[in-house]
């Protein structure tokens, strides 16, 4: 139970096309900061699509947090990512319709477990209290259109916090930011995922912040569906 | 409640492709329902005109030119008939009551009608409603008038005011019994039908404006006849009367004196069922009416289809969103109700819009088209037409929902949690 994720001979590919992903193994500790890396193509996005439970494996084991995967319904899957998973994309993150709060607090809205999480506090405290930690605290009530891309990367990133899911998936979420502003957002970010005790799944084709990592995964080595 | 919340927030995000679908939407469902109204009103003002008269009589020709010129105001008479003749079935055993009318003139664009105190003793309306009057006395002299109320108010027609009656019918008629003013005696009531724009004078009234008019055109300079020489004829003979209206003394004896009227032979003459004969009318109309509701229907099914292609259109924008969506957690069912759920808002919202335009319109169009065509067209609360309408609209936008809401369903499985093109 103390694996984070655990894949066992995944395949997977889109409909009849060819494999995307064909992973022996891949196993990461609860609590582990990975950095998972590869070129554009190599199925970075895919295999975080197969374990936030939105595409489902045609063969082989995927457990993350202790669940099987296949196990669980489509459905499941979903309540399953809205009560367990965090997840920032690359760029384009948040609703344009909705406020800066109101993106934050999506996930604990969705789902009434990660709502129960929140140790009491309302959803619009916890989410100024994880804004003012990622200090974008003064943003609260700005339409998203107006925020910089560095600020908005910041609002998914507490969008992905909130209620303390087990696991933050980050797909290329810096790739936008300048190397200072890069920085500075991992440092908030593994500081957010450490007061939570998340596990943090990062990933980049850009190997410069892999230093900051405790571990770090070159998908080409694991997955031999690339040639 | 979350999806509520998203969907709401999303179409006030593309406010004004949301105010476009919603305001098509509402004129074309306000068309839909303001022609039923209309359609309705004016069944219900056709027959509240009219009650309790169980014939009307006049020259042969079409039984509904009949009713219209007689009851109506609309159209004009052919023939008339002789006075004997009238007389003679006032007469009758198995009539009750009989009002003649005289008609043919006109003042100021609003039917003469030459009648006696017969009209205000026994014409009923709207459920047995009697004439009443709001200021005078009933026309009894030659030269005396009644006006309807809105001739009256739309005249601005006192007591005592004289007025000169137009030879035809028209709104300028350029012969005109302007030798002969009429002296404004008394206003009726207003009753919301026809009798509110005629205007009524005795029938030998009629007669004495006629006077050296027997032959159909007016008389040679010199020889007009002025009010004071007929006052001074004294007793003034009645020749003629356009039509009458009976009331029978037992109801069932009515199809038998019908028969027998239209079996006259002293002269040819009709009798016509005033209920009867506006039935003929309806289902004459009837056609149109059907043509003109489908159109309205293909109207609203114009207006959801905008809707759809709207909804539709921006859903590759909002892939991003979709994907976002499926992120936090959102199943997608979750996204296929959040595409359902906006349609059935602008459905409904340009429903409920629809409805309360033709309320509008109704009330600022209910004094004029009762200027212009005679029709009181009520306003009533929404009744189960009008629900049934609005469900259906909202039903319809449900249903359509379902095409914008199946395509992102199927983008977003596809999709997953990146946008592919």
């Amino acid at each position: 139970m103390s694996l984070a994720i655990d894949i066992r001979r995944l395949r997977f590919r889109y409909g009849g096309g060819p494999w995307v992903l064909d992973i022996p193994e891949l196993t990461l500790e609860r609590g582990e900061r990975a950095f998972l890396f590869g070129p554009s193509g190599s199925g970075k996005t895919t295999l975080l699509g197969v374990l936030a439970g939105v595409l489902e494996a045609n063969e082989g084991e995927v457990t993350v947090l202790g669940e099987d995967l296949a196990s669980l319904s489509s459905a499941q899957r979903d309540a399953f990512r809205a009560q367990h998973i965090g997840y920032v994309f690359q760029m384009f993150n948040l609703i344009p319709y909705l406020s800066v709060l109101d993106n934050i607090a999506l996930p604990a809205r969705m789902d009434p477990a990660r709502r129960a999480r929140l140790d009491g506090a309302g959803v619009k405290e916890t989410a100024a209290l994880l804004a003012d930690h990622l200090q974008i605290g003064d943003l609260l009530k700005k339409p998203v259109t107006e925020l910089s891309v560095g600020q908005q990367q910041r609002v998914a990133a507490c969008r992905a916090l909130i209620g303390a899911p087990e696991l933050i998936v980050a797909d290329e979420p810096t790739s936008s930011l300048d190397f200072d502003r890069r920085e500075a957002f991992l440092e908030l970010l593994f500081q957010e995922c450490e007061r939570a005790g998340a596990t943090l799944v990062f990933v980049s084709h850009d190997r410069t912040l892999e230093g900051m990592f405790s571990r770090r995964i070159s998908l080409p080595d694991v997955n031999k569906a690339v040639l | 409640m979350l999806v509520f919340d998203l969907a709401l927030k999303s179409l006030r995000n593309r406010a004004f492709s949301t105010s476009l679908t919603v305001g098509s939407i509402a004129l074309s469902v306000a068309l839909l329902i303001g022609v039923e109204n209309v359609r309705v009103g004016m069944r219900e003002s056709f027959s509240n005109t009219i009650s309790q008269t169980d014939l009307i009589v006049g020259a042969k020709g079409g039984t509904i030119q009949l009713l219209l010129y007689s009851v109506f105001g609309m159209g004009s008479p052919t023939n008339n008939l002789t006075w004997d003749t009238y007389r003679e079935w006032a007469e009758h055993p198995a009539v009750e009551w009989t009002i003649p009318y005289g008609l043919g003139d006109s003042h100021r664009g609003f039917r003469v009608i030459g009648t006696n105190e017969d009209f205000y003793r026994h014409y009923r309306y709207r459920g047995g409603q009697a004439i009443a009057l709001a200021e005078g006395r009933p026309g009894s002299g030659v030269f005396d008038v009644t006006l309807g109320a809105d001739v009256a108010s739309e005249l601005g027609y006192g007591l005592g005011d004289e007025v000169a009656v137009t030879h035809g019918i028209g709104e300028v008629g350029f012969l005109n019994h302007d030798q002969m003013p009429f002296t404004v005696v008394g206003i009726l009531d207003k009753t919301f039908t026809p009798v509110d724009r005629a205007v009524y004078v005795t029938l030998e009234g009629i007669e004495a404006i006629h006077f050296g008019w027997e032959d159909g055109a007016p008389p040679m300079p010199g020889e007009e006849q002025t009010r004071e020489a007929v006052l001074a004829m004294g007793e003034i003979e009645i020749t003629q009367v356009t039509s009458f209206f009976v009331g029978a003394t037992n109801r069932r004896d009515v199809l038998r004196l019908q028969r027998e009227v239209n079996d006259y032979e002293g002269e040819p003459m009709m009798a016509v069922i005033p209920g009867l004969a506006l039935n003929e009318m309806w289902q004459g109309i009837g056609y149109a009416e059907t043509g003109l509701r489908v159109v309205t229907i293909f109207v609203v099914l114009v207006g959801l289809l905008g809707m759809l292609v709207s909804l539709y259109t921006s859903l590759n924008e909002r892939r991003r969103e979709m994907a976002i969506l499926r992120a936090v957690g959102a199943g997608p069912n979750r996204i296929v109700s959040l595409l359902v759920l906006e349609s059935v808002c602008l459905a409904a919202a340009g429903a409920i819009g629809g409805l309360a335009l033709v309320y509008v319109l109704l009330s600022a169009g209910q004094p004029i088209v009762e200027a212009q065509v005679g029709l009181f067209i009520p306003i009533r609360p929404p009744g189960s037409i009008e629900l049934l309408f609005l469900g259906a609209v909202v039903t319809a936008g449900f249903l359509m929902g379902f095409v914008p809401a199946l395509k992102a369903y199927r983008t977003a499985l596809h999709d997953g949690l990146a946008v592919r093109v």
